[in-house]
Parts: C-alpha cells; structure tokens; sequence
C-alpha cells in the first residue's frame, strides 16, 4: 500500500493544499484503488516549502515541497504509478537526507512530535502514537501530588509568554479548596506573525485534550475550556472532531474505572481580541462579559473561572504535558538549559530563507536557529535583529546573535521569549517603523481599562509617527524613554507592560536610526518612504527619459541623451522611477 | 474585638483596621489621602485609572515557620514588589508597609494627570464641574504644571451625546473611569450604560430604550470625577461656588432621603434666590450617598407660575384677592359658626410642626381630623414600627425582610436599593405580590397571590398554620419562621383604603404573635405615597372610607396642602355641597377654584420643619429659598386661625411646635430641633474637600435626625384596634376588575411641574393580560372607555403576560380616580 499524505494545516491551505488534494483525490479515484490510500496531515514546520505532499511506499518516505497540482500529477503519475521518485522535486528523503535537511537536523520534537506524522481527524492514528497512554498511566499509576512533583522536576515553564513554571501553578490550584474547579486551555495566539499554537491544534489536536484531562486530575477539576480565536475556523472543526472522538472512545465524559475521574472539554470561540489572551480578559470573555483584564491577585488558580480555582495554559504546554508522564521528567530535564528545560517552538517570519515552524531545544543559539536551521537571510542580505515575543517582546541585534534561548538570558536582552513569534530582519528593515508597527498594534488592541495604556500608548504612537514622517523633533528620544518607562510601570495588565517594550529595545540598540531620522530627517534603511530622496546617478543615467515619462507628477528633467535630475519639492517618493529605470541608475539616499 | 485587626503602617503612621480593608481606605482612616478617579467606596474596586499607585512592601514569612523573618535588630524583614501597586485593589495585609509620599508615587500620579490630561479639552472654564472637579483638583494636588503633549493631537469628540433626556454626556470629558457604568450595574442593577469599542476609543454608550432608562440616573453625575456626565437640568446653570447649601428632606416619598438645596441669586429671575439642583446629603442610615431622579428633578412646582401667594375671597363667585386679616378674620368667624361640623383634610406633604397646629384647632373645634391617604396603619407603625438601632442599610444573615403588596422600585426607590443590598448581604428577602416587580430577583421566595387575596396569602406565616402548605409558600414558611429578626413592609399594589386597613392590621397581628416587636430589626413599615403620612398619624390625622359623605356634610371644610376635587369628580361634587370652603395651598389647583376662601402657604423648602419617615425617622428640613409674595408657613397661617377663635397656637417657631408634640406623643419625648441638628461622623467619610473619593455628595452637617420610639419598644401595653372587617374584592359578571398600582413618575400635582420628567410619566393605562384583553376584544394600543361611577375615561390598552388573568392595572394619580380595585364597564371606543 502507498500512502499519499497532504500538509493541509493553515500554512498549506493558503499555499494551495486544497487543489492539490481535489488533484491527488480525483487520480486515487480514477487509477488508484485499492492501492493508494490519500492522506491529510497537520504542519510539518516547513511552512516556506508549502504544499508539502509526501509519499510514503517500500522505498521509503519523500517529502516533496512546492508542490502545484501539475506537479502533483506528475508525482502521482511517475512516482506513486511508476514507481520512480521525482529526484529533483524531493526536499527530503525518510526525514534525514535531501537538500532541506538541515532544517529538521537540530530541532527536537516534543510538542511537535505527532504535527505531519498524525491524521489530525483520526485518533487511531494518534493512539498508534502512544496517544492517551499518558492520562490511562496518570490514572493507574500516579497521584496527584506524585503527578505534580513529576511536572514540577521537568522543569515545564509555560509556553503562552511568561514562563511561570507549570506545576507550580497546578499545585496552587490543587491546593485550593473546593470541588469546582477549571482547566482553561489558551488557544488565542493574538501575537501578528505567531501561528505555533494554531498549528500544534490543526496538526495534533488530541495531544492538547490529553494533556487537559492531566492538568484536570492534578488539580481536581472535571471541566475543561479550550479558548480559541475564531479566525482558526480549521483548528476548531479539528478540534470538535477530536472531542467527538476522544469522547466517542472513551477518554473524555466517561469515567475511568477504578476512579472516579471523568473530564469534560468545550470550546469557546474567542472574538479575536490580542488582550482576550491574557488570562484574567479570557476568563471574563468566557464568562460572556466585556473581555477586560482585572487585577490580580486574586490569581486565576485561586479565584478563576466562575470565581472558581483554575488554571490556564497554553496549546503548547498542554501538549508537552503527555510526552514528560510518558518518558519521564529526566528525559524533558535532560533537554535545555539549567533554567529552562526542554524544546521550545517558534514560528519564524520575516527576511528568512526558510521560515517556518520549528521546535528547537532550549539553549541553542539565535545564529543557529537563523542561520543552521532556517538557512540565513534571505536574498543573501545582512542579519540585523529578531523581533521576539511579537508587540510585547523586544528586538535582539545581530550582534547578539549568540543569545541562547532561555527565558532568563532572552530577558536580559530586554527582548523576551514570549510564545514563540520570531520575526527576522534584514538591513532593509527600518527599526523605528518596526517599532511603530508593533504599537500601533498593541495600541489599537488596549482595551482601554487603564490610563496609562488607553491614552500613553497612544502619546507614544503619536510621536514615533511623526519621527517616521520627518517630522521628529529633539527630546523626543527622552518622552519616549520616560513615557515607555512609565506605562511600564503603572499599566494594569501584560498588555500594557509590555506595550513600549519594542520601542525601548530599539532606542537601547538602535538608537542612531532615530537619531537619523529625526535631526538628519533621514532613514538609514532607506525603508521610511517619507524620508527617501530618489536620487539619479549621473555616472549611469543614459538620458533615455523613460523616468521622466514615468513620474505622475514630472518631478524628473532632463533632455534626451543627458543626464536627468529628480526635483526633490516635486517628488512624491512613490519610488515608480526606480523601478522603471533599466541602467540601476536611480537610488534611494 | 482588637485581635480581628489588621495592623500596617502607611507613611510610618500605624494604622488597624479589619480585615479586607483596602489599602486606601485604610489610608483614610489614618487622615492619609491616596488620590483615585475610578475607586468610589460604595462600588467594586476596578484599578482602572492608575492615580491610585502607592509603594506597597510586606514582611517577609519563613515558609517553614509560617513566622515573619527578621532583621538582626528584629525588625521584620520586608519586601518590597518592584512594581507601584493600586491601593483601590489591595487588601491589608499583616505587617504591611505602605509609601505613599515618596517621589516614585508622586511621579507616577504626575505621570498619570499627565496622560488624563492629554486627552482631556481642559474646557474647564464652561464646564459646570469646575469648581467642584477631582480631576481639576488633584491636578492642581499632584498634577504636571506643562503638558510636554501637542494640543492639537487631543481627539476632538462629541460634546453634547443626550443619553436619555435628563443625562447628557461629553465624550470629550470623559476620563473613562467606569463610575457610572459600575454604579448602574452594581448599586442600581439598571445595566443601561456601558463602555463600548476599546482603547483610547472606549466610549460610554447607553443600552436602552428610552435613553438612560433607569430612575436613578442622576447619581452618576454626582460620582462622575469629571464633568462628563451632567444633568439635563443643571447643564450651564450655574457654577458650582455661586452656589449656597440648604439641608432638606426629600418630600417625593416615605423613605425621607436627605438632600440639599443647591440656591443662588438669579439675574434673569430679578435677582431672587432660586434653587438651582438637588444633591444628596450623605445620611449613611437613611439613603446613604443616593437618590432617585424623582427626587433630584421633581422640585421645580416651586418655581412655577401657578403659585399663589395672595390669600383670597370669594366675592360675587369670583375669587378676589385680599388681605390676610380680611380672610382669616371671615374664616374664624365661619368657624365659630359652625363649631363642630369642622372637617379638615390634610395633604401627607405637610410637616409634623404644620400637622400639629392643625390637628389642635381640629380637636378644640370638635371637628373631625382627616387624613387624604388611601393608605392606612400609622397607628399600627406607631407601636410595632421598627424602633431605634434598627438599620436597613446593616440587615443581613439571620434577618428577613417580607415584603406584601409593593412595588418597591416605584413606591420608594431608595428603600428598594437598600432591601436589595440587604439581601445580598444575606438577608432573605419574602416577596408576596400578585405580579412580578423588580424586588423579584433578590428574593429568597416569591409568592404570588390573586389580586385581594392578600390576607390569605399572609395567614400562612400565622405560628398556628400548619398542615400540607405548597411550595413556595412551605420554604418561605420555613425561612420566616427560622428568622432571627423579622421585618414586614407593606405597600398599596392593588390595595385600597379598607384593603390597606385590613392588611396593615394583619401584618400587626403576625408580628406580634410571633415577638417580632419592640426590638431593633424587627417591626412593620408602610411604604407610605407620600412624605409625611408617618407624621400626619402620629398627629392625630387618619384617613376614612366615606370621604364624599363626610365632605358633603360638613359646615366648614378645611382642605390643607391636597387637591381632592382636582384627583375625584365624587369629591368635586360633595366639595360642592359642604359648606363653608377654606383651602390652604401654595398653587392653583380645581379644589382651591371652588373655595370660599383661599390662603396661600409655603413651600416646605421655603420655610422650616420636620418629617417622620416610614421608618419613623424625624428628619428636619431648613428653609432654601426666600417665600414669594404673601405667603405663610401652614403652621402659621393655623395658628392665626386659632388666635382668632382665642385660642394660643405657636405662629412663629416650628421649633416650639415640636416641644409641644414631645410634651403630648411619648414617641416624640426627647426630640427637639437640636437633637435632630445633630451629626456624628459616617463611615466612608464623604463629601469633604476631597471630592474624588465620594463625588460631589454633601457632607451631612445639619442633622442625621432621630429614630422614633414604638409602643412596643417603650414596653407599653398596645392598644391594636378590632380587626376590620376583611374586604370583598369586586368581581361581577361582564365587568372587569381593575386595581390601582403605584408609579413612581405619576402625574401628581407636585411632579406635574417638572417638564424635564415629562418624557417618563404614567398614562391613563390599562395593562392586563392579553387573554384578558381578548376577552374584551381589545388590542395594544387601542383606546377604551371606562365608567368608573358613571364617569366614562378614556384609557389606552396595554398588555402585560406576566399579569394574572382577569385584571386589569391602572398606574394612581394619572387623572382617574381609581384608589381601590373596582369593578368597572369596559368598551372599545367607538
Ligand atoms: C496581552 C496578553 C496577551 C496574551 N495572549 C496570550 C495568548 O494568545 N496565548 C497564550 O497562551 N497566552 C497569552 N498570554 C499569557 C496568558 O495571560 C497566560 O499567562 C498564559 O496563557 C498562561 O499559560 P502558560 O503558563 O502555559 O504560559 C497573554 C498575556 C497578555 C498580557
Ligand atoms: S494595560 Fe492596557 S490592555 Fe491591560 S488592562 Fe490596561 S488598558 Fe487594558
Ligand atoms: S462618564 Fe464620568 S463616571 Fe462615566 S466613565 Fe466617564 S468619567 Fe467616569
Ligand atoms: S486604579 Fe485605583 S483608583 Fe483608579
């Protein structure tokens, strides 16, 4: 038998992994019968190879990227009939060999360890995983203060941003009294650019169950939420079919024998709010009222959902949880640094060769993340900082590439860890707009509780735009730091905190970009479009007036044959000259 | 008592308070004042707009000994957090250590009025919060001196958003502190306003239909740190310091809320003193910080051009104005005439002091002393009343609170938001009404009955009642009997003058069979309509059941402060047949046209007295506004009266009155105008200087008032009348039974002054089931005549499927004279 398998999470389907299954589907219908069985999968990491089709026979497993539905015909046609494998279209051969394997050489997979291995709508294939042997050992063979001390030993730290380490949080909630008691599992990923969490639900769902219903008997809870933005319409139909199934088979709303644990999961679709993440605005959001954080304490393990003790952690925690019961907190402790234990995912973005997911073990380098894994900078142009921790993370420069992944280190860098968003930025990456850029996001996603984030957020917005726009004027640099310093210190929730934390790492590394741009009025990256002077190069200019036929509003002179002039008053810098020019002759000062 | 304290100190001031005390109230205890915009003591604490933020440092605690860690000189060892923490949100702690004057706070609170102010339009000069603003003052306090902000990057909003017709709001001003959003959710339970969009474009919206639609409304202006919020009726009237302060009680209803008169000369009004607004005055055991719109906008009769301020004859059948010795002089000499055949009939708006003098000319003339009420049971109240030490706003576990035909929300507002807060205080809370109020919700048990089976529906929670009772009634039963302290309040839902008897007497009957009389929280309450009817029976005044015939008979009729042929054609009519007619009223009203003689009185913020509350409070008002014309305090204008018939009567001092009633009711023994002046200190301290705690609530410096004693708690023999007669309800083949209910905005002579609240007042509407309205083949919206002793009205039709079937409702004091259910003819209009 010949197994066809189709990467068809978010990041295939937006490549056009829809087409391509629609083509492979009608080939197995027509030629195939009997002898070929079409597969989905969830993500496989290589998110910039999209569509990924793999075909699975005698020979072996090969993984082919890039795939259209042309190409997918000739695989069907050549590889899957004829037995040949396309040599020149395979990426990677039984996961070890080919030209991407670097890629998947220094990752270590745990909480992706079923993503593009398992049928997400199929839990027969996750019970050939070891799927659900971990809550069955949990119930035979262990406590709950024996289950805690062994998620406390791993060393588990939350993966949603902050790193609190996970069983201590199960253990306040296990020691709370009370019979009701909550699992919330946080599935909101409102980061722009992050996609881990979406991905781990859309490729390996019941991971995520398995590990709620652990959480639950640790702390004695029978209910579980799985809060999910509803913009993952995919991950939730994974999701209900996994709840379905895992309930169909016995795992959830049926209780074990020999105990009295029985666990129960809903969804509950988010409305996509970026503050609704945080966990006290999420508990509200479920409650059905205006999702708005509170202050704490009280903590949600003490006073949580329906002022009930609960926990709340993230897809990728929750999916770590079955692998560290099933082989040991040794194993998990074994991986990482001294502080921060096993792997972490991340979704890299940006000017990267090969973006994607990857889960990497924690204490590797962000040079080798960048460079051995994701294959360096794309169009071979220079590594100039990561954006970390997405609108509440902070930049990391090249030149502190060496930084190691641990939740301590990336915080002394004024950057933190966060859940996992890597945005990779080249040196035409303009680092005040980047700035810009991630508060105006955060800024448009205060809910507006609190004074210092509704209105100071919006102070500093007000200034990075007009240093954007040229219009920067002396001591902005200075209310920048002071208001960034305040709002940190007085803004109620993590959003607020967090909020100036681009701004403040970019003025602590690359505080001359806005010097530049605010007393030279220029923008070294040449990215900020208001501060570039399209300039023509005298050396180069042939006169052929194709710019100057060009520019919409005739900034450019200039007789035939000689060298043409670009009016700087006049010049609306759309930048159309540059790109008609066919000599390289303009650029941007 | 000590050893339940918490001990910290703030600013190296040591401080014990109980446990779960905020830090900033502990602040306040200790005279420290912590600046807040959204914190207000009386709502949940949010940590919204940061101007709260203190250094906050906690003794260290060894894990193993559970014991605090100490220095080498034994001091415990603290930590500090890193972070400023809001001290609206944190509770006390053991050993706790608060900075709140060190230069990390002072900068935060500099930095947070920085950021309020940048968005805020500082159109303090046209703001009618300036001068009483926090945010103006802490500005002014803890403020920046320059923004370091462009002014024109401050977003420009709308200014005038009407929120319903009497609350305008200016988004401009708006510093998003959710005050009056948590106030209307938490205090009012009315959730029509809310916050909107989010960021810096979070905005409050109104959620209702009409606008605002909740009754207490206007207090979210008076807790609104900024001018955001304003009221339709002081929006651009004045400025706050132009403005004097005269303490009053509210006169809309039994509850007695204090108040304060708000009074400035106005050019425009040729330089008189006007009143200006209405504000509460903090009587933490009466209406704490709060009163209902009725309250804050139905003042304005006083200023109306319907008063009449000269007294009158009537001469050749027209009224013709004249002196006052000319028209007093005719009515002594009609008096002694006709001596005994005196009927007067007072309004329950009058004060005791009025009420007094009243009651005596009365008595010596032989006359009979009748109350205009359609309620009754004062002198029930008056003996197995609650009694002193009694608080509402302290009830909870181990009390219940009954509650029997009353629509509390309408019938008084205030006492409907402190019985709720009580029951989720814990206390229970029995609710007995033939429909569903807003009382429902917080009720332990709901009980309903048919319209006029209410004595029946009370015999249950008799001691002897055993036997196989239904649910609810069984747990409810069960509740009551259990109680600690019981306390039964009655209201008029459907009730008339004989039903009110019968009812007031059963309530009596009940309480004292079970001891729950003459101890504080325990006792009978009316929900009286109308301010003073408390006082009018301890007076000596009760209403009767044959009025007409009454009014009819009598030689001399002596109408006070009512409108009698204005409210009943029956009663115009036997007006009519009476015979000498003196009216004493402060407008024109149909009862004052068909006087004899007419003497113009004054309003009662005109001039000075006292109230007794449907507690039984004796609350003292002060005069505001200067009397206009000729015009005389009622208890004057009596006391002439009886000067002239040789009588001594106090013309001057409503002080002296009040002597005169301790002398002669035991209830009344100890009170004098100086006992009532007298205050002591309520916790949370409000109204100050520091206006941004509580809002802009006066102080309570003129008078707290006192609780009356009971028969009961005086330990004398009661002297409980026979019970009445039980009353029949009225139902008769094809005519429909219709009962009267209480609205809070009727169409009273007073309230029908106040335009503003013109939008929400009751119609002439019939609401019933709409089975029952098809039955008489009626339809919503569609008007129908009823003959109401053979008088035809016209009523709209409306329906209600919460209604029991086969009744009808009509809102009082709406233009028919429904007072009790009747059976009425019912046709389409054709
Ligand atoms: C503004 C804001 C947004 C957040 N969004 C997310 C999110 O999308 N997903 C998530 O897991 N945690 C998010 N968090 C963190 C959560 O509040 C919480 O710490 C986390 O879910 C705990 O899970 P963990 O301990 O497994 O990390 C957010 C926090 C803040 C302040
Ligand atoms: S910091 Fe921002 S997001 Fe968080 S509560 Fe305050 S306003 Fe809302
Ligand atoms: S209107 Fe006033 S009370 Fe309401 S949120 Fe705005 S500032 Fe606060
Ligand atoms: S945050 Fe404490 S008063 Fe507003």
């Amino acid at each position: 038998m010949i197994t066809i398998t189709v990467g068809t999470a978010t990041c295939g389907v937006s490549a056009g992994a829809d087409k391509v299954l629609e083509t492979l589907s009608s080939l197995v219908q027509e030629k195939g019968q009997g002898k070929v069985v079409l597969a989905e999968t969830g993500c496989m990491g290589m998110c910039y190879k999209e569509v990924l089709v793999e075909v699975s026979n005698g020979d072996g497993k090969f993984l082919y990227g890039d795939v259209t539905p042309d190409i997918a015909k000739r695989i069907f046609e050549e590889h899957v009939l004829g037995g040949r494998p396309i040599e020149e279209l395979v990426i990677l051969h039984n996961y070890q060999e080919g030209p991407e394997e670097g890629y998947l050489k220094r990752q270590r997979r745990i909480a992706l360890r079923n993503c593009g291995f398992v049928d997400p709508m199929s839990i027969d294939d996750y019970l050939a995983r070891d799927g659900y042997k971990a809550i069955e050992k949990v119930l035979k063979t262990m406590s709950q203060d024996e289950l805690i001390e062994e998620i406390l030993s791993s060393g588990l730290r939350g993966r949603g941003g902050a790193g609190f380490p996970t069983g201590m949080k199960w253990r306040f909630a296990r020691q709370q009294p009370g019979s009701e008691k909550y699992v919330i599992c946080n599935a909101d990923e409102g980061d722009p650019g992050a996609f881990m969490d979406r991905s781990i639900l859309e490729g390996d769902p019941h991971s995520v169950l398995e590990g709620m219903m652990i959480a639950g008997y640790a702390i004695g809870a029978r209910n579980g939420v799985i809060y999910c933005r509803a913009e993952y319409p995919k991950a939730i139909v994974r999701l209900r079919q996994a709840i379905s199934d895992a309930t169909a088979a016995g795992w959830l709303d049926h209780t074990f024998p020999g105990t009295d644990f029985s666990f129960h999961i809903k969804i509950k679709e988010g409305a996509g709010a970026f503050v609704c993440g945080e966990e006290t605005a999420l508990i509200a959001s479920i409650e059905g009222r205006r999702g708005t954080p509170r202050p704490r304490p009280p903590y949600p393990a003490v006073r949580g959902l329906w002022g009930k003790p609960t926990i709340i952690n993230n897809v990728e925690t929750f999916a770590n949880v079955p692998w560290i019961v099933l082989n040991g907190h040794e194993a998990f402790a074994s991986v990482g640094t001294p502080k921060s234990k096993g792997t972490k995912v991340f979704a890299v973005t940006g000017k990267i060769n090969r973006g994607g997911l990857v889960e990497v073990p924690m204490g590797i380098s962000i040079n080798e993340i960048i460079y051995d894994i994701c294959g360096g900078i794309k169009d071979n142009k220079k590594f100039k900082a990561v954006q970390m921790g997405g609108p509440s993370g902070g930049c990391i420069p090249a030149s502190m590439g060496d930084t190691k992944i641990d939740y301590e280190e990336i915080t002394q860098t004024g950057a933190i860890m966060g859940s996992g968003g890597m945005v990779v930025m080249d040196e035409s990456t303009c680092m005040v707009e980047m700035a810009r850029f991630f508060l105006e996001f955060t800024q448009n996603e205060s809910c507006g509780k609190c004074t210092s984030c509704r209105i100071g957020t919006l102070r500093m917005l007000e200034i990075l735009e007009r240093i954007v726009e040229g219009k920067g004027e002396a001591g902005d640099i200075d209310v920048l730091l002071e208001l960034g310093n305040q709002i940190k210190s007085t803004a109620q929730c993590g959003l607020g905190q967090t909020a100036a934390n681009p701004v403040l790492t970019t003025l602590k590394y690359f505080r001359e970009e806005y010097e530049a741009h605010i007393h030279n009025k220029k923008c070294p990256a040449h990215s900020c479009a208001l501060l570039v002077n399209y300039v023509i190069d005298p050396e180069k200019c042939t006169g052929c007036t194709v710019c100057a036929k060009n520019c919409p509003v005739n900034a450019i002179s200039g007789e035939r044959k000689k060298t043409h002039f670009i009016d700087q008053a006049v010049c609306i810098k759309c930048g159309k000259c540059i790109t008609v020019c066919n000599f390289d002759a303009i650029y941007k000062d | 008592m000590t050893d339940k304290l918490v001990h910290l100190t703030i600013d190296n001031i040591p401080v014990s308070v109980p446990p779960d005390t905020l830090v900033v109230d502990a602040a306040k205890q200790a005279g420290i004042n912590i600046p807040v915009f959204c914190y207000h003591p009386k709502l949940h604490p949010v940590g919204m707009c940061r101007m709260c933020l203190v250094e906050i440092g906690r003794p260290l605690l060894d894990r193993a000994s559970g014991e605090f860690v100490r220095d080498a000189d034994g001091a415990p060892k603290l930590q500090f957090s890193p972070k400023l923490e809001t001290a609206c949100t944190t509770p006390v702690t053991e050993g706790m250590v608060v900075i709140t004057n060190s230069q990390k706070v002072a900068d935060a609170r500099r930095e947070v009025l920085e950021f309020i102010l940048t968005s805020h339009p500082l159109d303090c000069p046209i703001c009618d919060k300036g001068g009483e603003c926090p945010l103006q003052n802490l500005t002014m306090e803890h403020g920046p001196g320059q923004s370091r902000f462009l002014f024109d990057e401050k977003m420009h909003l709308d200014k005038h958003v009407p929120l319903g017709e009497l609350i305008y709001l200016d988004r401009e001003r708006c510093i998003q502190c959710g005050r009056c959003v948590r106030f209307q959710n938490e205090v009012a339970d009315d959730p029509v306003i809310a916050f909107s969009q989010r960021g810096r474009a979070l905005e409050i919206i109104t959620q209702s239909t009409p606008g605002f639609d909740s009754i207490f409304s206007g207090n979210t202006t008076d807790i609104c740190p900024v001018g955001a919020l304003t009221t339709a009726d002081f929006r651009f009237a004045a400025r706050p310091w132009e403005l004097k302060a005269a303490a009053s009680i509210c006169q809309h209803c039994a509850v007695g809320c204090n108040i304060v008169f708000n009074v400035r000369r106005e050019a425009l009004q040729g330089g008189r003193m006007v009143i200006k607004r209405v504000m509460p005055r903090q009587n933490e055991q009466v209406n704490e910080i709060w009163i209902c719109d009725k309250g804050r906008f139905a003042y304005h009769y006083v200023e109306s051009p319907q008063r009449l301020t000269q007294p009158m004859i009537r001469k050749d059948g027209a009224l013709i104005e004249a002196e006052w010795d000319e028209a007093l002089d005719l009515v002594a000499k009609k008096l002694t005439a006709y001596g005994a055949s005196l009927v007067t009939l007072a309004g329950g708006r009058l004060s005791n002091e009025d009420l007094f003098n009243l009651y005596s000319l009365t008595h010596t003339q032989g006359g009979q002393a009748v109350l205009y009420s359609y309620m009754a049971g004062g002198d029930l109240t008056a003996q197995v009343g609650i009694p002193p030490q009694t608080d509402l706003g302290k009830l909870g576990a181990g009390c219940v609170i009954l509650v029997i035909a009353c629509d509390l929300h309408e019938e008084a507002p205030l006492w409907w938001l402190r019985i709720k807060a009580a029951a989720q205080r814990g206390a229970s809370l029995i609710v007995l009404n033939p429909r569903t109020t807003r009382l429902d919700r917080y009720a332990r048990h709901v009980i309903r009955y048919e319209y006029g089976a209410e004595l029946a529906a009370l015999s249950a929670f008799q001691p002897q009642s055993r036997g196989d009772l239904p649910e609810p009634v069984r747990s409810a039963v069960k509740t009551f009997q259990e109680a600690e302290n019981v306390i039964i309040l009655y209201g008029s839902e459907g009730l008339g003058l004989q039903e009110s008897k019968a009812l007031a007497h059963a309530c009596a009957g009940l309480l004292i069979k079970t001891y729950h009389i003459g101890r504080s929280n325990n006792g009978l309450v009316a929900a009286w309509h109308n301010a003073n009817l408390q006082g009018a029976w301890d007076m000596g005044f009760s209403p009767i059941n044959n009025l007409a015939e009454t009014l009819s008979k009598a030689g001399v009729t002596y109408v006070v402060a009512t409108d009698p042929a204005g409210d009943d054609p029956q009663l115009a009519e036997a007006l009519q047949h009476s015979g000498f007619l003196v009216v004493q009223d402060i407008l024109m009203t149909e009862t004052v046209k068909m006087a004899d003689v007419f003497l113009p009185a004054q309003a009662y913020m005109e001039r000075g007295g006292s109230y007794t509350s449907g507690e039984r409070r004796l609350q003292r008002f002060y005069p505001a506004v200067p009397p206009p014309g000729n015009t005389l305090p009622d208890f004057a204008i009596t006391a002439r009266i009886s000067q002239r018939l040789g009588r001594t009567a106090e013309e001057q001092s409503p002080a002296r009155i009040l002597l005169q009633i301790a002398a002669t009711n035991p209830a009344y023994a100890e009170m004098d105008y100086q006992l009532l002046a007298q205050v002591h200190e309520q916790q949370p301290l409000m109204g100050r200087h520091d206006l941004y705690y509580g809002g802009t609530t006066y102080e309570n410096r003129q008078g707290l008032g006192a609780h009356l004693s009971t028969a009961a708690s005086r330990v004398e023999p009661l002297n409980i009348p026979d019970a009445p007669p039980p009353p029949v309800f009225p139902v008769q083949e094809g005519l429909l039974t219709v009962v009267p209910t209480t609205r809070l905005y009727d169409r009273g002579s007073l309230l029908i002054h106040s335009n503003l609240l013109h939008q929400r007042l009751a119609h002439p509407t019939l609401t019933m089931h709409p089975k029952t309205a098809e039955a008489y083949q009626l339809s919503r919206g569609q008007t129908a005549v009823m003959l109401l002793e053979k008088t035809p009205y016209r009523v709209e039709i409306d329906l209600d499927e919460d209604l029991p079937h086969g009744i009808a409702l009509l809102p009082r004091s709406v233009g028919i004279p429904l007072n009790a259910p009747q059976a009425v003819k019912l046709r389409p209009e054709s």
